[in-house]
């Protein structure tokens, strides 16, 4: 279990600080969880707080009880926090079959990870023995990143919008992945997205907007509230209008 | 000939080999021959005017491989070598030379070895060099190779040059001068340490009409290592050059890359990149959510980069 507890997050670009995430506190427990909300709403940050990449102004965070807080990325790796980057990193030289074995944490058989690659709609034979580098498209490195979190198999997984870059096509079998993942580990996901059907699949939704938690529960409960949001206006525009 | 367990080593990072190889082989141990072979189709000659052997390779040479590995262990050995390769027409072979320095001594080894191929019409060769140090001495290991290349109308050439830790100073000259139709592929990984210093120069004229080079090096720098990079590809004809220099500079190293492209001729058609910087920040987060530390990232990202 997830617990967040009064977490802010304030960046400064430029000498002009900027309230991203304002005391968030959250219980997560469910089976999948989508966050979603308008762009620039912190959900990014909020996967990145999670995971250690940055690290929260003030507040804890809590798993299985234990205080996360002060531990570093590769701790809370270790502990079984995987995160799917929304926009998966390229590497000259690390081929697809060296990336899903250092994920899986061990050596695997090529025919473990081909496995794992046909999990997620790649042709193994035509990808394990590919550099995770710019000739990959922006598709398949998608399903590369989500590959390496069924090696990882933790006790939670984040994925920062799994279907972007994802053709319509594939995208009943991207919902497929991410039941059988639960299966398979029983640990919780969570997925950040804007897609009507992933926040179908979702036990809870959370909605993130100006860094505070604007709406929070069942589909049934979330989505008619979606609607009611306020279109985000320049204030500029507005003005001259 | 019987091989002693550090010749053993050297010869295995140099070569790869675990042992005598099979086929041709000429194995120069502190400065003298220590085995030699040859087959039907390749010859080897010990020069009469200077150090060094001549490899002949007959006409019609194919899947048949050559190793000319050179091992030191002697201190203070200042060894000099010109070995030249005559390979024949439609011939396709894999040529293996290399150098291993095992200095435990405090004065410095060098070698020096000046390698040049003469490679005939429509053959394809594979050179693969290797340059590896150790030694536990104050004695630097220095390692100066030189490669002249000449391909006949084509002809294609496919080098592979390695040299990971352990020399402390190196001069890198290659060369290449391709008649019509010819092909030049170069790769070159360097990985320079501590003060180490690392000095690479190639140089490549693109003569005959229909010729092209490829001439990429990937190089790591670390501590106080420096490294100097230089590529100049002249394109005297229809041809096509490309020249990529990509580096990682870590710690306090220092690297320079100085690619030059020069058309002589308005069919050429020439291009070079370079590219230095430290490794990307998103490359170590990444691994490191993945459960490695930054360290053992550091050391991945490296290890794929110079694979």
């Amino acid at each position: 279990m997830l617990e967040l507890k009064n977490i802010s997050f304030e960046a400064e670009t430029d000498g002009v600080k900027k309230q991203i995430l304002r005391d968030i506190s959250l219980k997560i427990d469910e089976r999948f969880v989508a966050v979603t909300g308008p762009n620039g709403g912190g959900k990014s940050t909020l996967a990145r707080v999670i995971t250690g990449v940055n690290t929260p102004t003030s507040g804890s965070i809590l798993f299985d009880g234990e205080d996360i807080t002060g531990m570093s990325i590769t701790e809370r790796a270790k502990k079984g926090i995987s995160f799917a980057f929304q926009q998966p990193v390229r590497f000259k030289g690390i081929t697809v079959y060296d990336l899903i074995s250092l994920a899986a944490g061990k050596k695997l058989s090529v025919s473990e990870a081909c496995s794992y690659l046909s999990e997620v709609g790649l042709c193994a034979r035509d990808y394990v023995n590919r550099e995770v580098n710019a000739s990959l498209s922006g598709g398949e490195i998608k399903r590369v990143e989500i590959a390496t979190m069924l090696a990882r198999s933790t006790r939670l997984t984040i994925f920062d919008e799994p279907e972007a870059g994802i053709d319509i096509w594939s995208f009943t079998n991207l919902i497929n992945v991410f039941e059988k993942m639960y299966q398979k580990i029983q640990g919780n996901i969570i997925i950040i997205s804007h897609q009507e059907r992933i926040l179908d699949i979702a036990d809870r939704i959370i909605v993130l907007a100006d860094g505070r938690i604007a709406a929070d529960g069942t589909k049934a409960e979330v989505m008619p509230t979606l609607s009611k949001q306020k279109p985000i206006v320049c204030d500029v525009l507005t003005e001259k209008l | 000939m019987e091989l002693d367990l550090i010749q053993k080593k050297l010869l295995e990072q140099v070569a790869d080999l675990h042992g005598i190889p099979e086929g041709a082989y000429n194995i120069r141990s502190d400065g003298k021959l220590a085995g030699r072979s040859t087959t039907a189709h390749i010859d080897i000659v010990t020069k009469s005017d200077k150090p060094g052997i001549d490899i002949y390779i007959k006409d019609g040479t194919k899947n048949e491989s050559v190793h000319i590995p050179v091992i030191i262990e002697q201190t203070g050995l200042n060894d000099l070598v010109y070995n030249d390769f005559y390979v024949g027409e439609d011939c396709d072979v894999v040529i293996v030379a290399g150098c291993g320095i095992s200095n435990c001594g405090g004065k410095e080894s060098r070698h020096d070895g000046i390698h040049s191929f003469h490679v005939g019409k429509n053959s394809k060769v594979k050179y693969i060099e290797k340059h590896y140090g150790e030694g536990t001495g104050t004695g630097g290991r220095v390692m100066n190779p030189t490669t002249i290349v000449e391909l006949d109308e084509n002809a294609h050439m496919e080098m592979e040059t390695t040299q990971i830790k352990g020399i402390n100073d190196t001069l890198r000259k290659t060369s290449g001068k391709l008649a019509a139709k010819a092909s030049l592929i170069i790769h070159e990984k360097i990985m320079t340490t501590g003060e180490q210093r690392a000095e690479t120069d190639f140089s490549v004229d693109l003569d005959g009409e229909g010729s092209s080079a490829n001439v990429v090096s990937r190089s790591v720098a670390k501590d106080k290592s420096s490294q100097l990079f230089r590529s100049m590809i002249n394109g005297n004809n229809k041809c096509a050059g490309h020249t990529e220099c990509d580096a990682i500079i870590m710690d306090a190293a220092s690297v320079t890359a100085m690619p030059q492209l020069t058309a002589n001729s308005v069919e050429a058609s020439l291009i070079h990149e370079a590219a230095i910087g430290k490794i990307a920040g998103e490359q170590l987060t990444k691994l490191m959510t993945l459960g490695l530390t930054e360290k053992e990232a550091e050391d991945q990202i490296v290890a794929g980069f110079l694979k």
